[in-house]
């Protein structure tokens, strides 16, 4: 039995790891997400199959990625995925509905009538929104805990259900936009990236305005996140976070009054998702199940931990290199023709 | 209203877990199948440059892209069901079968997902050899996802390479024990056997629909001789397959074949029965009909063989005996069928009227849902065959089940079933969609190939307006 626990830490390299996959889920489908929660308000029809053509060959593969982020926490935290699942039950549930209707509505919307394709299109839309919606729902509930007694949830069905959460959720929905409206700034041309360019500029907005509200509300969810920001030097420390944070929001706002600025909107609004995430993440540290379970307590056995970790370190470079291969293969802007 | 209705939890977690298990198998089982076989076709498009073999390709993709996308909403269902609703058993045996599907998302999903792009839409962008070698990957893909997630499923019917230490939490002691357990070689081959000839009756049923409207007979020519072929060699191997995975559960899950039989009583020269209604009450069979010594016979090769009966365990470790007996014969049924079709197909190619027979036509088109039909009677067979179990002889059912409340179950499988109805119904309105269309038909041009692809036919939309 391989167990390589003697050399490293692996609950803090499956962490990472998992953490990692959770991030990459997060800017990639949310991306594809995005598009989805813009498509009904896009100015003609040839511009919703250029979005959706956009997004097209990516979707599966930028889901793939939240496979591997439920597929890694059961394989490396058992229990935590025995207690988070069944703690969240009905957002997961409603969470999966959202996305097998908007994954169904890539293959369905070609292949229907023009009569009958407004039915694909809200599919499309109204299964983005729920998906991003619940995603933020279950980010607000990891960050106020679980109520767990032994290995099990012992809260209520309904816990979930609650103004923090709802606040999150709200919040992941214009994020999601703005990396939706950006990307397809990048994509694009012509009126589809003029009217990317306005929906940008109000979801930049909003975005930096419920950040700035998540980041003042969490501290107060729990006294431990609040010490952890609010004591010197730690506050020093953690400073550059909402300081880089305030310059790239400056960025994109420039760049989007700006027309030779294609790319850049969509990098810097990576990279506030970027921030977002290690501010929440430094906050988390070392919780897998808030408050209840570290990484250390809840991990797998480490010869489970190390069988994984070699598959791990063999394929997840491969994977990322053909996923850039992926996206290389279809860089350039996206048109609205049928493409198969 | 709950108060009312006394909802089982464990009841509502497991229709809700066979429903959706059921729904998903389908699609990846026609995704294996296809890949490969459109993998075939591609190869031979680019070997014999014959227009026919692209037609045929690029109607299939459609299909095949339909049949993908179920697969993956429905799949993404399944990993996270096994938290939301059987996190006890996830905890228990996460140590154990959790690096198993781990090692199915790293060395399988992401390269079916990513290739699957480039075949369905860098048509025309890539080159053809690329075009091709992304068809090749995504139907690797396919098998060796069917490898890992067989494996924990086998594992589960036959668990070996772990000890039970504190908490009564499973750690694994061999992972070559784990991975190669007994049932998992008969599962595996039998699966991807199945998921061929599933795919070979829904094709040659599709070129039988063009024979019988006398419209692409080039193509239905093509399509008929391929899944004919396959039906011919395959089906005979399949029962040879599926009689070994048969006498490998008779050593390891005797109880189960018990069942299959419908056999209560162990003991020697065992019938076989045709029919019967096994009834758990009296635990003996209504209305036998049966064919002296022949399950003895099957089953050890000795018409006094002796037969596992279901008294052999207490009752309440018993199987749901009357699913696991008549899915088990309807999967026989319809394999037996297959080869007969196979066998006919063969004796009217000898009499060179293998295109022409419209009776024959007809019985392939009602022929083509058969592989779906048996696989899923397969999987019931083994699914409901192995209970009262998760993981047989280790841990129960009952004893896998999540905390969550009846109602929250209720509302979840409503849902599922609503939403399953319709994304099938449209899925599979659309590929019939694209059968009644046929194959578009791009002629002797052999530009064809790039003419189809983005830069083009933007030029052409702009060259209209």
């Amino acid at each position: 039995m391989i167990d390589f626990s003697m050399w490293l830490d692996l609950p803090l390299i499956w962490g990472l790891l998992i953490a990692t996959a959770v991030f990459l889920y997060v800017v990639l489908d949310g991306f594809d997400l995005g598009v989805g929660i813009l498509f009904p308000f896009a100015p003609s029809n040839n511009c919703r199959s250029k979005m959706m053509n956009s997004i097209a060959p990516f979707w599966d593969g930028n889901e793939t990625w939240l496979v591997l982020g439920g597929g890694g926490l059961f394989a490396a935290f058992p229990v935590a995925y025995a207690i988070i699942m069944p703690a969240l039950y009905l957002p997961i549930i409603f969470m999966l509905m959202g996305l097998i209707f908007r994954g169904v509505a890539f293959e369905f919307r070609f292949k229907a009538s023009k009569e009958k394709r407004w039915i694909w299109d809200a599919a499309f839309h109204f299964g983005s929104l729920l998906a991003a919606v619940m995603q933020g729902i279950i980010l607000g509930n990891f960050i106020q805990g679980f109520e767990v007694t032994g290995r099990g949830y012992t809260g209520g069905p309904l816990d979930w259900a609650n103004g923090f959460a709802l606040l999150t959720g709200v919040a992941l929905v214009f994020g999601y936009a703005l990396l939706g409206a950006t990307w397809l700034i990048y994509k694009t041309d012509d009126i589809t990236q003029k009217w990317a360019r306005l929906a940008a500029k109000y979801n930049v907005i909003l975005v930096a305005f419920f950040m700035a509200v998540v980041s003042i509300a969490t501290p107060f969810v729990d006294e431990r996140i609040y010490k952890l920001w609010f004591t010197l030097p730690n506050f020093y420390y953690l400073l550059p976070i909402p300081l880089m944070a305030v310059s790239l929001f400056s960025i994109v706002v420039r760049d989007l009054n700006n027309p030779k600025r294609e790319a850049r909107p969509f990098l810097c609004s990576l990279g506030l998702f970027l921030l977002g995430y290690i501010g929440f993440g430094i906050g988390m540290y070392p919780w897998i199940v808030p408050f209840e379970f570290t990484i250390w307590d809840a991990a797998a056995v480490s010869t489970s931990q190390s069988i994984l970790l070699i598959g791990t370190a063999l394929f997840l470079p491969l994977i990322l290199a053909y996923t850039a291969f992926c996206f290389w293969t279809f860089r350039g802007k996206s048109t609205h023709e049928a493409m198969y | 209203m709950f108060e009312m209705i006394n909802l089982d939890p464990v009841l509502l977690a497991r229709i809700q877990f066979a429903f959706t298990v059921s729904f998903h198998i389908i699609f990846p089982a026609f995704t294996i199948g296809l890949a490969s076989w459109l993998a075939v076709v591609e190869g031979l498009w680019l070997k014999t440059g014959k227009n026919v073999y692209q037609e045929i390709y690029r109607m299939w993709i459609k299909v095949f892209a339909v049949a993908f996308g179920m697969g993956v909403v429905s799949g993404v269902v399944m990993s996270y069901q096994f938290g939301t609703n059987w996190s006890v058993f996830s905890d228990k045996v996460g140590n154990v079968i959790g690096p198993l599907l781990g090692y199915e998302v790293l060395t399988a999903f992401f390269l079916e997902a990513s290739f699957l792009g480039i075949m369905l839409f860098g048509w025309g962008r890539v080159s053809k050899r690329m075009h091709f070698v992304a068809t090749l990957i995504v139907a690797v893909g396919t098998l060796i996802s069917a490898f890992w997630i067989l494996a924990a499923n086998s594992w589960m019917q036959t668990p070996q390479g772990f000890e039970i230490r504190s908490e009564g939490l499973l750690y694994p002691t061999n992972w070559m024990e784990i991975i190669f357990n007994p049932s998992f070689p008969y599962r595996f081959f039998h699966m991807l056997t199945a998921a061929y000839l599933t795919t070979a009756f829904c094709v040659g049923g599709v070129g039988a629909y063009f024979f019988l409207k006398k419209k692409f007979k080039e193509h239905a020519k093509v399509m008929m001789a391929m899944a004919m072929l396959m039906a011919f060699f395959v089906a005979p191997l399949q029962m040879l397959i599926g009689h070994a995975h048969g006498e490998n559960t008779l050593h390891h899950q005797p109880i189960k074949v018990a069942a299959m039989e419908g056999n209560w009583e162990e003991g020697a020269n065992i019938p076989l029965l045709l029919f019967a209604l096994p009834n758990e009450e009296t635990e003996s069979n209504d209305y036998e009909l049966k064919v002296p010594g022949l399950a003895s016979w099957v089953l050890t090769g000795d018409v006094n063989g002796v037969v596992p009966g279901l008294k052999n365990v207490p009752a309440d470790e018993r199987p749901p005996v009357a699913i696991v007996f008549w899915s088990f014969r309807i999967m026989v049924g319809l394999g037996v069928l297959m080869i007969l079709t196979g066998f006919m197909a063969a004796f009217l190619h000898w009499r060179k009227t293998l295109f022409t027979n419209i009776l024959f036509h007809r019985w392939c088109l009602v022929m083509a849902p058969s592989g779906f039909i048996a696989l899923l009677a397969g999987w019931f067979v083994t699914e409901v065959g192995r209970q009262p179990y998760t993981a047989y002889g280790v841990i129960k059912t009952a004893e896998s089940i999540s905390p969550v409340i009846a109602e929250q179950v209720a509302i979840s499988l409503a849902a599922f079933v609503i939403v399953y109805s319709v994304i099938f119904g449209a899925g599979v309105y659309y590929m019939f969609k694209v059968f009644r269309k046929g194959p578009s038909l791009i002629g002797n041009d052999e530009k064809g190939y790039y003419d189809h692809s983005m830069e083009k036919s933007v030029a052409r939309e702009v060259t209209k307006d």
